[in-house]
């Protein structure tokens, strides 16, 4: 009887051993959580606004990890561990997206995986996620630029789970290869923009009062140069400023049903 | 008298059975049934995207008709499998186990084929095909976690005192869960 108790205390921290791996979410809340150091704080702080003003304007959760390692499971496993353990997602709509990016160090090849919540299996089905993350995203991160793969990645999301235009559309784009021309990127971000500021957002970039968000421009010049660009957009985060961390109201315990695809390089 | 001291006793059992987890007892059995018609759910999913498969590898591997008939046998064998939530116990769940299993591997064995056709790998049809296959492969994977993660906790609680005494006078009786396979655990993985 003891020996019965013994292995199953044993079991029991075998299994709280095995919890720990997927990281504890940042107290308070972040949609941006770099824990690999790819990204400048002020990447940082430019994505986490972007991101939680989604977050507040559609209740849409994107969350977005960078690690060195997935705590010894699958990519897949450990982004929809993560988006479990976290809720990421508003609980009954579950508008969650988690994406999960491991950087290529020494041998290991670099992976990312993009996970749906339950409620945007529709809106992004694996094979755009697929295509996302291997036509969109790889191209940036293999030349290491983490930061324009990331920003290209987590626009698209938005406009698919926005509806700007639906997967299918976004896959016939697409098909020829190539991704979106650079006149369909200005064409959109011209859009959002002007979505964005009728929504009230006064933000102003300094580029000559020009009225497209610094990432139209970066990606209109393929963002290959992210670090001379750095500096020039200073005044986009300041404008933006009020929002801080944690800004989109914490997360609201969507479920993920396994949903997403993922790529290496 | 004797109906009386009845109607007593069944007066004084209900408030007994809904504050000592009869109505619990029935929440966890729902949920588990629940989890089952998701597992249900995701499998058929797989089975609705085979077809899809085989016709566009077809035209690319025409000669690989051997191994796609083995995916169209599996396919039937485990669509033919069915096990209603109600008549969910371990022979039958096992029996559910090993006609997926059977389709996993003739889908591993046909992905691994594939790996010869540098033309279908090239075709966006079949990438974005392949997407949707790994997905399911996951979606399978977490349904799975959580119907035994379901089940656990309803085996958990109808096994416990008091009510391990009366469980099964209401027909509660302990749940099977899906056993892991060496092989059909593993999601055929195919790295481009």
């Amino acid at each position: 009887m003891v020996k019965r108790y013994i292995f199953i205390l044993t079991v029991l921290f075998a299994s709280f051993a095995s919890a720990q791996d997927i990281p504890e979410r940042s107290n308070p809340p972040r949609l941006l959580n770099d824990y690999a150091g790819l990204l400048s704080s002020e990447q940082q702080q430019r994505l986490e606004s972007h991101l939680s003003q989604f977050a507040r304007e559609t209740s849409t959760q994107i969350t977005i990890l960078l690690v060195n390692d997935f705590g010894g499971t699958s990519r897949e496993d450990f982004a929809f561990k993560v988006g479990e353990k976290w809720g990421v997602g508003q609980k009954g709509k579950n508008n969650g997206i988690v994406v999960v990016v491991k950087p290529r160090i020494g041998n290991s090849r670099g992976q990312a995986f993009i996970a749906t919540g339950y409620g945007l299996e529709g809106a992004v089905p694996d094979a755009v996620a697929n295509r996302i993350i291997d036509k969109e995203m790889i191209p940036y991160f293999k030349q290491g630029d983490y930061f324009s793969g990331i920003a290209v990645a987590s626009n698209r999301l938005m406009e698919l789970t926005r509806g700007e235009y639906t997967a299918d559309e976004y896959l016939n784009k697409t098909g020829k290869g190539g991704g979106f021309g650079i006149i369909g990127i200005v064409f959109i971000f011209a859009i959002i923009s002007f979505v964005m500021r009728a929504a009230g957002g006064n933000r102003r970039s300094n580029l000559g009062g020009s009225s497209l968000p610094f990432w139209v421009l970066m990606s209109a010049m393929g963002g290959r140069s992210n670090s001379s660009h750095g500096g020039s957009f200073g005044n986009f985060t300041s404008g933006g400023g009020s929002f801080g961390g944690g800004g989109f109201g914490g997360f609201g315990g969507g479920g993920f049903g396994g949903g997403g695809a993922g790529g290496s390089w | 008298m004797k109906t009386l001291k009845q109607l007593l006793l069944i007066a004084l059992v209900i408030p007994f059975l809904s504050s000592c987890g009869y109505n619990t007892m029935v929440d966890k059995n729902e949920s588990v049934d629940a989890a089952w018609a998701q597992v249900e759910n995701v499998y058929q999913r797989r089975a609705d995207l085979i077809p899809n498969l085989v016709n566009t590898v077809k035209g690319y591997a025409a000669h690989e008709q051997e191994t796609l008939t083995g995916v169209i046998e599996a396919r039937a064998k485990a669509t033919s499998v069915n096990i209603n939530a109600d008549n969910l116990n371990s022979a039958s769940l096992a029996q559910f186990q090993q006609a997926q299993a059977g389709l996993s591997s003739a889908l591993s064995k046909l992905m691994v084929v594939m790996e010869r056709y540098p033309d279908l790998k090239a075709n966006q049809n079949f990438l974005d095909l392949q997407a949707q296959l790994e997905g399911t492969e996951n979606r399978i994977a977490v349904e799975r976690r959580k119907f035994n993660d379901a089940t656990k906790n309803y085996n958990a609680y109808i096994r416990k005192f008091p009510r391990v005494i009366y469980a099964s006078w209401f027909d509660f009786e302990k749940k099977p869960y899906f056993q892991a396979e060496a092989d059909s655990e593993k999601a055929p993985k195919v790295e481009f």
